[in-house]
């Protein structure tokens, strides 16, 4: 047993805890739980055999901050009055970096290498005033302070725990003189850790090589469907029926079963490794098997059916082909990389490539909200790092979340974190990945929705910046030959995120496996990136690609596809710990991982980098020209599989949708409507009120180019539309980044609400002054959009899934109305995703989400310096409403506030907003106007209290006698309508310009009121200071 | 050779704002190189033929064990290439007039070195910079004023500022009532945060993280040694400020005049100007990295 000392270290009694204070606001605030006052304590557990002079230096000098800690040797702070106390550590093999940089420490402090592999390890101690119950401190550890999945709770309780500390063990054996006064001797000792230290992390000294446990099963595929689908089931594979025949099939033939028997595999079956590679590259995560499949689509109305050959194809591929098309008649030609690579790629300008990625990571942030979401910032950030060459700077993140209500109080499923939890967990996941990577989180929406209860959604965006070319070759191509060497680069790999891809695939439900959860480490990306830019500036990688879902299997297996095979071997790889399975090895999904592709001269050069920067790469093998991908640890196979099938083989599925025009039923609203109250009613509802608390958590300026931000005015409480970054310090070209959602819409009519949230993404660029793409010119400006898709289960099943076909065929209007917005536009779509499974199932039981699609557009800004931001500016100024509103409240805020059902969904007509957004950006760069805010959740009111908020501003406005009733004027939802705020002096160009598109309302006004007039009537007057409280709320309170 | 400074940039580890520190000494007029740590530790004399060594913001080691405390640790106790502790090296760079600037995490590190505000002289740690009092990562602009009575005069003169702070752990604790008392009375904080009309405040959120005396930043006392939370490599150009939109349509942006971030680097450029000038010392070998790295760029502003 491997016996280990611990360093407790705690702040000094006289000083704040700040992390213990929120502990117990948040224990009263959630669990209804009075802790008393909280302190915490950080434990550090020592190898015995580093000898106690460097353990008490690495106490002394390394982990203590000798104005705020103190520590002891395996003893708690020495405060009586502490009557409960609570123990959090980490499971084997879960990421524990502040225990890698205790190590780093104390390699410094010795002037020693960094040891390969860890061996310090951290625990958290809170310590409570009140005497809390197991029970209680149990409670504390699994809602509040911990996850069960990946943390051990371990409540001390003073008859169970405190008694056992005074025979503890002082840290320095005895015979030696107590060291140092800083070592409290009064503190009460804390029961040995060794017993947790028995876990197989703690391979202290060996090489987990050596207790590799080299096991290559051979798994016989029965006859009997029943059997196969059992098969499937059990091994987690998510595979359905016709692909496991097909898997059958393959390996009954022949002249595979000849050429396995020359190779020493099982002959007439696959072996472990064989069927999780296939499992994992035929997954829906990996091989979008849905949007590719064949629909047959029925219109219930007509009775007329049309088969769409692949949704992918049709809706999403064909319009950017079309419009690339259009771009080449024209003599432009900026899409240099679409759907192809782990991120589209555009032209800024002949020197520098924009690389955009938008990608979910849902399931795992249902398990772990934080590390679900803080694997999905860094795992998407590898995205564009792991495009053509390697080599791209992030620039940028966006986030776009969707969650339960954070006081949503409906029944829970077992394994069904809270809402408040879910939130505040995700939320603390990106600021980690966003801030700890030097990213600035510039952008960003929430959406409530009490249907994302079970399972949330978190969209992860990644804007980067690649060198036209690196080291004199083109940067975005992705090249592969014969002979080059397979180099893994960045962490180590544990039993960490394996079946992450068949996983994300599936259902939620209460036992999902927690070896899908992962905890990111955004130090050891970090650390990557800066070899990986370097390295590819010199020219020592020639591709480079990712590790996500699927790891070494995913992307050793897509780059043998582009040059025509590979040969790994798996012993190779460096191990965080024993025990791994070799097809563990090849599908662990370990974190801050790339694969790299070498040329044999370039190895040694890149060995010798890698070393400086504190990186660990490895060679795995070469890239071949057999057409098959084979894998081996030592000299036994593990996998022989041909390229051709593992890569077409999949059998291409045929699912039925159907579908009927929405009826639309009129929306009755009371006759009396108290217009003032009803508007602070609606900013204060979760999607409207104030975001900030949230957005001054997420750095949202590093690297100081953040044009526009997400909050903006002099006291910088006015949110924004898109935001606006600067490329780089050497021009002033910029990047407008804007997305778009509103499942809300989708209840009424899918198709509403895809074109809705196209037109949002699209119509907040316009607002900052961006320019859609001209048609009948050479236009440079790039714009690059990703969709992403996010349903319920839509494949029909009789028992499972009724109404599959319904389903499939919203998502059928969904991307009919993406390819048409897209083409109406001019607007491509480079890269994207779809996650088709957001169900929690618990029994018979399920929570599905709403049928929901993401549009992310990016564009580029010619001059940052002439943009515009939302919020009023200048009294006098004249406000004007920019494009017609219609009687559209279906859907809206104001309707759900008030509990009424129908209404007419909003529609975009495209062919107006188009022109109308022409004038819009023709007014900007004429400098027309003094703001510019897009209208969108709660309409014209809310767009006008946000626009007044910012500049600390008030409004005289005055609506038309005629036309809609005033409840419709200010809270209807119609698309592509703008608040513009004019200069008087520029107001006789601007009427030029709209015409009868744009109705002056007033004028902007000194005085901090929002008062709005109706045929002389005040219809409401509400003071600025009353709105704002209405408004702000704090989302984590 | 060019009289512009040369200025050493420390990144890598976790280091995120090099790059627009770089951009910031650029536009001072002096020639920022970009150096990762573990090469910076690799020459036999880091700093030879420079004369400011800067700390830019970031996570470095992700803020492990306390922000600054792993990197803070490295610096004392890591070798340069020539076999001297790297905090020995960087004494000798201050005794010979060179010049230290740690921003928020370079801020910290200094601190947890002890080489701020090191009242006693011999670089044990005086004060820290704890968790914020408000519990939370803050990313707002705030209004700082210097000091008039700071050791550092070039930096009394910049007055009122306006810069964003992006910390978790920006809380200036002394370690005891004397020693913030001396802080003050030698003036050492040379920057405080205040309330719009410019008076030092302890109210958040004005005051961002509950520092004591309002503290923003510190020098030592040779005024050579300057650390401070704010980010003035963010506030480079005028379209940076949350209200600069705002300015420009009431007609207060003035673009003339620099951005208050730009004016502490030009203020500090010009500091550096007036101190002793530092080539080569003839007790320090340039590195001949550097050497090569210099004449490589003068060879390419002649060219």
């Amino acid at each position: 047993m491997t016996v280990a000392t611990s360093i407790v270290r705690w702040i000094k009694r006289e000083l704040p805890d700040p992390l213990g204070a929120r502990v117990a606001e948040q224990a009263r605030r959630w669990l209804g739980l009075e802790t008393g006052e909280v302190r915490t304590a950080k434990i550090f557990l020592i190898p015995e055999h580093l000898g106690p002079d460097a353990q008490r230096r690495l106490a002394e000098e390394g982990l203590r901050d000798a104005v705020l800690h103190e520590i002891g040797s395996n003893a708690l702070p020495p405060w009586p009055e502490f009557r409960a106390a609570l123990r959090i550590s980490r499971r084997p093999g879960v990421t524990d970096d502040e225990g890698r940089s205790a190590q780093r420490v104390l390699a410094d402090l010795l002037d020693r290498p960094l040891p390969g592999h860890q061996e310090i390890f951290t625990q958290d101690l809170y310590l409570f005033a009140n005497p809390l119950s197991p029970h209680d401190l149990e409670r504390l550890g699994r809602e509040l302070l911990a996850n069960p999945l990946i943390e051990r709770i371990e409540p001390l309780t003073p008859d169970r725990a405190f008694a056992l500390l005074e025979g503890g063990v002082p840290m320095f054996a005895a015979g030696q003189p107590s060291p140092a006064s800083d070592f409290p001797s009064s503190a009460t000792a804390l029961p040995s850790p060794a017993a947790s230290l028995a876990s197989p992390t703690q391979g202290r000294g060996a090489d987990p090589h050596r207790l590799v446990d080299p096991t290559v099963e051979a798994i016989p595929l029965p006859e009997a469907p029943e059997a196969l689908l059992a098969l499937s089931r059990d091994r987690l594979l998510e595979l359905d029926l016709a692909e496991m025949e097909a898997i059958r099939a393959y390996y009954a033939r022949p002249e595979v079963q000849e050429a396995r028997r020359a190779a020493g595999l099982p002959a007439a079956c696959p072996t472990d490794a064989e069927l999780e590679i296939l499992a994992q590259t035929w997954s829906e995560h990996c091989k979008h098997k849905e949007f590719a499949a064949t629909i047959v689509c029925r219109d219930l109305d007509t009775g007329e059916e049309t088969v769409i050959d692949s949704l992918f194809r049709t809706f999403i591929r064909r319009p950017t082909e079309l419009l690339r098309a259009e771009q080449r008649r024209v003599g432009t030609d900026w899409l240099v990389k679409v759907f192809d690579d782990n991120a589209g790629v555009v032209k800024i300008d002949d020197q520098r490539l924009f690389v955009w990625k938008v990608e979910t990571h849902n399931s795992p942030s249902a398990l772990d909200p934080y590390g679900g979401a803080l694997t999905g910032i860094v795992g998407n950030n590898r995205d564009p790092l792991g495009t053509g060459r390697g080599g791209a700077r992030l620039l940028f993140n966006t986030d776009v979340l969707c969650f339960a209500p954070p006081d949503d109080a409906s029944p829970r499923f077992p394994g069904q974190l809270p809402p408040h939890r879910i939130l505040q967990g995700v939320r603390r996941g990106i600021e980690d990945g966003g801030n700890k990577s030097g990213v600035p989180t510039i952008n960003g929406a929430i959406v409530f929705d009490p249907r994302y209860r079970a399972k949330p959604l978190v969209f992860c965006g990644t804007g980067a910046v690649l060198p036209a070319t690196l080291a004199g070759r083109p940067a975005w191509v992705k090249e592969v030959d014969p002979g080059d060497l397979i180099v893994m680069a960045g962490g180590r790999v544990g039993r960490d995120g394996i079946h992450g891809a068949t996983f994300s695939s599936a259902a939620v439900a209460p036992d999902s496996p927690a070896s899908a959860v992962q905890i990111g480490s955004p130090l050891t990306q970090k650390m990557l990136s800066d070899f990986l830019a370097r390295a590819c500036a010199e020219g020592l990688i020639k591709s480079c690609t990712d590790n996500g879902a699927g790891g070494l299997s995913s992307s050793i297996g897509e780059l043998a596809w582009s040059c025509g095979g590979a040969s790994v071997q798996l012993d190779a790889v460096p191990l965080k710990y024993p025990g791994l399975r070799p097809w563990e090895i090849f599908l662990s999904e370990s974190q801050e991982r790339m694969t790299l592709v070498v040329e044999p001269d370039r190895w040694p050069a890149l060995q010798a980098l890698a070393e400086r920067l504190e990186v660990e790469v490895s060679c795995l093998g070469r890239f071949t020209a057999t057409g098959r991908l084979e894998v081996r640890y030592g000299d036994r196979p593990v996998a022989d599989l041909d390229l051709d099938f593992l890569h077409e083989g999949v059998p291409r599925k045929r699912l039925e949708a159907v579908w009927r025009a929405p009826v639309i039923s009129p929306a009755r609203l009371p006759a009396e409507l108290d217009l003032g109250r009803t508007l602070k009613l609606l900013l204060r509802r979760w999607n409207i009120c104030s975001r900030e608390s949230i957005i001054r958590q997420y750095d949202h300026e590093v690297k100081g180019r953040t044009v526009i931000k997400p909050l903006m005015g002099p006291r910088g409480h006015a949110p924004q539309d898109a935001a606006v970054i600067r490329v780089d310090f050497s021009d002033f070209v910029g990047i407008a980044v804007a997305n778009g959602i509103c499942p809300r819409y989708g209840d009424l009519d899918a198709y509403a609400m895809s074109a809705g949230a196209f037109d949002e993404a699209v119509r907040q660029i316009i607002a900052v002054g961006g320019r859609l793409p001209r048609r009948d010119r050479p236009d440079h400006r790039f714009w690059s959009g990703n969709d992403n898709f996010c349903v319920p289960d839509s494949v029909y099943d009789p028992e499972t899934n009724p109404d599959g076909r319904e389903k499939l065929g919203k998502l059928v209007r969904m991307c009919q109305a993406l390819a048409d917005l897209s083409l109406a536009y001019g607007v491509p779509m480079t890269s994207g995703k779809d996650s088709m499974k957001n169900d929690f199932r618990c029994g018979r039981e399920k929570i599905s989400v709403p049928p929901t699609v993401l549009y992310s557009l990016t564009a580029r800004i010619d001059d940052v310096r002439r943009v515009t931001t939302a919020e009023f500016k200048h009294a006098c100024d004249l406000v004007y409403l920019v494009g017609p509103t219609y009687e559209e409240l279906g859907g809206s805020e104001l309707l759900d506030e008030l509990g009424l059902p129908g209404g007419a969904v909003p529609r975009v007509r495209p062919a107006e907003a188009r022109a109308r957004y022409d004038r819009v950006s023709e007014a900007h760069e004429r400098g027309l106007l003094a703001s510019c805010h897009d209208l969108s959740d709660g309409g014209l009111a809310v767009a006008l209290a946000e626009a007044a908020f910012g500049g600390d501003l008030g409004a005289d406005l005055e609506l038309p006698a005629r036309g809609l009733p005033t409840p419709v004027w200010l809270f209807a939802e119609s698309h592509s309508r703008f608040l513009v705020t004019v200069p008087p002096a520029c107001e006789a160009a601007f009427t030029a310009l709209f015409g009868d598109d744009a109705l002056r309302l007033g004028a902007v006004t000194a005085q901090p009121r929002l008062r709005v007039r109706r045929e002389g009537r005040v219809v409401l007057d509400e003071a600025l200071a009353d709105l704002l409280a209405a408004w702000n709320r704090d989302l984590e309170a | 050779m060019s009289d512009r400074p040369r200025i050493v940039i420390a990144a890598g580890c976790g280091i995120n704002c090099e790059e627009e520190l770089a951009a910031a000494w650029e536009l001072a007029g002096a020639d920022p190189e970009i150096v990762l740590l573990s090469d910076l530790l690799a020459r036999a004399h880091p700093l030879a033929g420079a004369q400011a060594f800067c700390l830019p913001g970031g996570f470095s080691f992700g803020d492990d064990l306390g922000s600054g405390m792993v990197l803070a640790c490295r610096l004392r106790h890591r070798r340069t290439g020539a076999g001297e502790r790297f905090a020995d090296h960087l004494r000798r760079f201050l005794e010979r007039g060179g010049f230290v600037l740690g921003i928020c995490n370079g801020f910290q590190v200094l601190v947890k070195m002890g080489a701020l505000p090191n009242l006693a002289g011999t670089w044990t740690q005086e004060v820290t910079l704890a968790a914020n009092a408000s519990r939370r990562f803050e990313n707002r602009w705030c209004h700082l004023r210097t000091n008039p009575d700071t050791p550092a005069s070039w930096v009394a003169g910049l007055g009122r500022l306006e810069l964003p702070v992006r910390h978790g752990e920006g809380r200036l604790l002394a370690r005891d009532a004397a020693v913030l008392a001396e802080i003050r009375r030698r003036g050492l904080d040379f920057l405080h945060y205040t309330d719009e009309e410019g008076r030092p405040t302890a109210t958040y959120p004005a005051n961002p993280n509950g520092s004591e005396g309002a503290i923003a930043g510190l020098v030592d006392p040779s005024g050579r040694i300057i650390g401070l939370m704010p980010h003035p490599e963010a506030f480079l150009h005028s379209t940076l400020h949350p209200d600069w939109a705002g300015r420009r349509r009431r007609g207060a942006a003035d673009d003339a005049r620099p951005a208050d971030g730009l004016r502490f680097f030009l203020a500090m450029r010009q500091a550096m100007a007036e101190s002793t000038p530092l080539h080569f010392p003839a007790n320090v070998e340039p590195c001949s990295e550097a050497a090569e790295a210099i004449s490589a760029r003068s060879l390419e502003v002649s060219a």
